[in-house]
């Protein structure tokens, strides 16, 4: 009963912070109600027993990604309105619709769920952490690594991306190049 | 009233769908890359709830994988977003048409 | 001994091949010279052969290689040399030896010199492997060889429209036979498993008579259109076109005469169902007085011998149809040999007329070009059959045929024939080298050929007047291959009389000739003279209107046909389907290129709907596994 409450509650949040985030124009609102929204749906693994993921979750998205997007954004007139598309709206209603509607007559079909065997079971009077951290340096070793090389590689991109004047190396200039650099800076920045 | 499987996948769908709707009819880039994290997260409760209905972890760590690849995503994406309104001062999608054949 | 046979084989080609490789450089005599070698080399080897054959009659039966091995069918490149082929083979090279020298002199201002012996020299190779081949197959391809090369000849000189125009007429017509020459050989392989004469032949009697007839029918059609026997006759005069050594070696000594050696080559089969030998004798005899008629008023020189050639093949069909194969062959050999000689004769006139073939506008020629003279009358009087020379041999011996056979009606058309051929004959010789110089009145001055051409004649000359001296010999060695059946008068008085008849129907014939058109009012003919006007002289003039049937009738009702189906099967649906495909796709492209605007916002929606899309493909398969059994039995009650 009370998991029931629980999902029924947090099910409504999200889809209602969701709903903002892609409606609004304000872009505030839209991040707001991510972040919001991120928050709710790690409620919903923690319901399903998913104690790690949960937190990852939070820590993840509302953490990290949100604040990156909130740094992402002080570069951009956030109080003006955003401008949305004057496109056809019944094609974005219709499509995503049924969209929705072939994934629930897929998921929802008796075809799949019959003969599924659990490759990595839980076990009994184990916490999820120690579980998943059991799982995930022994059988996902090799995933997991890639993983981090992946993350390790977006974030020098990111670095490099965002960053200025990357290909110059401050501390190896003299003094001279340096001052020329600020004064070139002043007359593109005035 | 005991909660299924069904309810958590129709769950996903909707966010999926609302996704959907954001990412076709956003034009600004970063609203964008809302809705994408939308549709990754409606994934990942998916597979959350597929776990823990058939007591598999399996589930639980492409969850996890996901969120990894979600984070490296915004990383790289931004970098490119902000690059981008350097050059061209607007983030507008309409105004992205270099590959225009 | 193989290696004659491979040398005499190959030589040809290996010379064609040389002469090929100066194909697109200016006149070099070498290209002329090193391919006459080469076909003297040929001739010497089959020389050997016949030697060889003659002297122990051993046979010679190589095979090369396996052409094609497929199931039962097994075709190798085998080759034979009997007592036939080699007759053939001796007649291929001797008068190709000799025409190839000729023509070193004949060319010797022409600018396709190197093409012309590469044609030439490749023209002999197909018709050594025509009449070597042991099979069906190895002698279609000569056949088709053949044809080929003819046709490459006949249309040499190809900026000529009527030249180009000829060569298309004569390859047509040849296909055409050959389609029926192709059913007769699969008729061959279908009923007796084999394309190897021995094996097929060995097996025919045991088929019944209707189907031998048909296998009969059908490749006699072939040879009908290689020997260029009535209907399909008018290309060879149209042949004419060609150059003058190409006349004399292919229209006259060598590949006409195919479908004779075609129709003795399958005795056996033609031995077992005499209704159609009588139908070739019948079509023989006709179409002997049928070209004698035309060639009695044509005012071509070439064009007259050709009829003549024409003529003669009947006689030969006569002959092979009656079963006299051995006395086919031999008229085949003695008619090579002096109407080769009289073609190069016409050649060196129409070198000396500078390429006027008017009989009309020369006379008196013989003063001026002793050698062509004489080599020409000789000639002549051979195909006139005049004693002791090679045509009286042979041509009397199947006038003998016919009598002996009871075959009355054959004989009196070809003794009438053997006048005609007689009259013809010498009043183109009395108009050319007799009477008076008509030729002054154009304005040309005549010179005799090279003394070479004249020499590399002279083999030809030699064997027209002494041939009929080899035919016991010839008669003892080709009889142990086809039927010996001796031809004989039985009461002697008979023979004394037909014989001696003969010699003065003909001898009367000549004296005419030469009376007729010797004279000294003989002008050119300008149509008006009263004989020109009469009816029968128009009908022959213009070939019994054939040709004219021909285009009327044929050509036109073809093309119109053509045209139908151009303008409405080919454009309207043929090309409307092509067209209405690329113009599908076209427009295809044309609309969906709006998807490529490079919008990102747009280019996502239809990313969306491609996702669309594939989850409901999902779904119908997914579907479609769930009650595959329940479609399956729908399907199979519908019937499917």
């Amino acid at each position: 009963m009370f998991e029931a409450i629980a999902f029924y509650l947090f099910a409504f949040l999200t889809i209602a912070m969701f709903y903002v985030a892609v409606t609004t124009s304000q872009a505030l609102y839209a991040l707001s109600a991510l972040a919001a929204g991120m928050i709710f749906i790690s409620a919903f693994f923690f319901i399903l027993g998913a104690d790690f993921l949960g937190a990852v979750q939070i820590v993840v998205y509302s953490g990290a990604v949100m604040a990156l997007y909130a740094f992402g954004m002080m570069f951009f007139d956030t109080t003006r309105e955003v401008k949305e598309k004057q496109g056809n709206k019944a094609i974005v209603i219709g499509l995503s619709s049924l969209a929705a509607l072939m994934v629930v007559v897929i998921v929802a079909a008796p075809i799949v769920g019959n003969n599924i065997e659990a490759i990595y079971p839980m076990t009994e009077g184990v916490g999820n952490t120690q579980e998943v951290g059991m799982i995930l340096f022994t059988k996902y070793l090799v995933p997991f690594e890639v993983a981090a090389v992946m993350l390790l590689v977006a974030m020098i991109a990111g670095i490099v991306l965002a960053g200025k004047k990357m290909d110059l190396s401050l501390t190896l200039m003299n003094d001279t190049d340096l001052m020329t650099m600020k004064e070139e800076d002043k007359k593109v920045h005035p | 009233m005991e909660i299924g499987l069904n309810h958590y996948l129709v769950l996903s769908t909707i966010l999926f769908a609302i996704g959907l709707v954001g990412v076709m009819r956003r034009k600004n880039l970063l609203m964008l890359f809302f809705a994408t994290e939308i549709l990754l997260n409606s994934v990942n409760i998916s597979f959350a709830a597929i776990s823990h209905y058939y007591g598999d972890l399996t589930g639980q760590m492409f969850a996890f994988f996901v969120i990894a690849i979600a984070a490296s995503e915004v990383a790289v994406g931004l970098g490119l977003l902000i690059v981008w309104h350097k050059k061209h001062n607007n983030i507008d999608l309409d105004n992205m048409s270099s590959m225009r054949g | 001994m193989e290696l004659f046979l491979y040398t005499a084989l190959f030589s040809p080609l290996v010379g064609s091949l040389f002469a090929a490789l100066f194909g697109a450089s200016p006149k070099t005599k070498i290209a002329g010279i090193v391919p006459s070698a080469l076909l003297g080399v040929s001739l010497i080897s089959s020389t050997i052969l016949l030697i060889l054959v003659f002297t122990t009659g051993h046979t010679l039966h190589v095979e090369m290689m396996t052409w094609m091995a497929t199931g039962d069918l097994y075709i190798p490149f085998g080759f034979v040399v009997d007592q036939v082929s080699v007759v053939m083979m001796m007649v291929v090279t001797l008068v190709s030896t000799v025409v190839h020298v000729y023509a070193v002199g004949y060319m010797d201002h022409d600018k396709g010199f190197n093409r012309f012996f590469s044609y030439l020299s490749a023209f002999v190779f197909s018709m050594m492997i025509l009449v070597m081949s042991d099979n069906f197959a190895g002698l279609f391809i000569g056949w088709e060889g053949v044809g080929l090369c003819s046709w490459l000849l006949i249309g040499f000189w190809y900026h000529k429209e009527s030249a180009s125009w000829a060569a298309n007429e004569a390859f047509i017509m040849n296909r055409i036979a050959d389609l029926g020459m192709l059913i007769g050989i699969f008729l061959v392989y279908w009923n007796t498993g084999t394309l190897q004469y021995d094996g097929a032949f060995a097996a025919m009697p045991s088929l019944d008579t209707a189907t031998l007839t048909w296998i009969g029918i059908f490749l006699f059609i072939g040879a009908m259109g290689k020997s260029a026997q009535f209907p399909l006759h008018t290309w060879l005069a149209d042949a004419m076109e060609g150059p003058t050594p190409v006349s004399a070696l292919i229209h006259a000594a060598t590949m006409v005469t195919a479908g004779v050696y075609l129709v003795v080559r399958s005795s056996p089969l033609y031995e077992l169902i005499p209704n159609v030998g009588l139908f070739i004798a019948s079509l023989g005899a006709f179409v002997a007085l049928f070209a004698a008629s035309m060639a009695l008023v044509n005012r071509d020189m070439k064009r007259v011998i050709a009829y003549s050639t024409l003529s003669q093949l009947g006689y030969m069909f006569a002959a092979a149809g009656l079963g006299a194969y051995w006395v086919a062959l031999f008229h085949l050999m003695a008619h090579a040999f002096f109407k080769a000689l009289l073609f190069l004769g016409a050649g060196n006139v129409m070198h000396a007329m500078h390429d006027e073939l008017d009989p009309f506008k020369m006379g008196g020629l013989g003063k001026v070009m002793k050698g062509t003279f004489v080599m020409m009358t000789v000639a002549s009087v051979a195909l006139a059959g005049i004693f002791p020379l090679a045509g009286f041999f042979s041509k009397d011996l199947i006038l003998e045929v016919a009598f002996v056979n009871h075959h009355y009606v054959i004989y009196a058309v070809l003794l009438f024939t053997a006048a005609l051929t007689a009259f013809y004959s010498f009043r183109l010789v009395a108009l050319i080298f007799h009477g008076e110089e008509r030729y002054k009145l154009f304005g040309i001055h005549p010179h005799e050929a090279y003394k070479f051409m004249l020499v590399a004649m002279s083999p030809l000359l030699l064997l027209a007047v002494i041939a009929g001296a080899f035919k016991a010999g010839y008669f003892d060695m080709v009889t142990q291959l086809l039927p010996d059946t001796e031809y004989h008068v039985h009461s002697a008085a008979t023979y004394w009389i037909m014989t001696i008849g003969t010699q003065l129907l003909v001898g009367f014939a000549i004296f005419y000739a030469y009376k007729k058109y010797t004279r000294r009012d003989i002008k050119v003919p300008d149509g008006t003279s009263k004989m020109e006007n009469s009816f029968a002289y128009k009908l022959l003039i213009n070939q019994y209107y054939i040709p004219y049937f021909y285009e009327e009738y044929i050509v036109k009702a073809y093309r119109e046909l053509s045209e139908i189906f151009w303008t409405k099967i080919d454009q309207k649906i043929v090309d409307g389907t092509v067209d209405g495909i690329a113009n599908i796709l076209y427009k295809t492209g044309n609309t969906t290129r709006v998807m490529q605007s490079g919008n990102l916002s747009t280019m996502l929606k239809w990313m969306v709907a491609g996702t669309v899309a594939l989850l409901s493909l999902a779904v119908v398969f997914g579907l479609a596994a769930r009650y595959s059994g329940e479609i399956k039995s729908i399907l199979s009650g519908l019937g499917v």
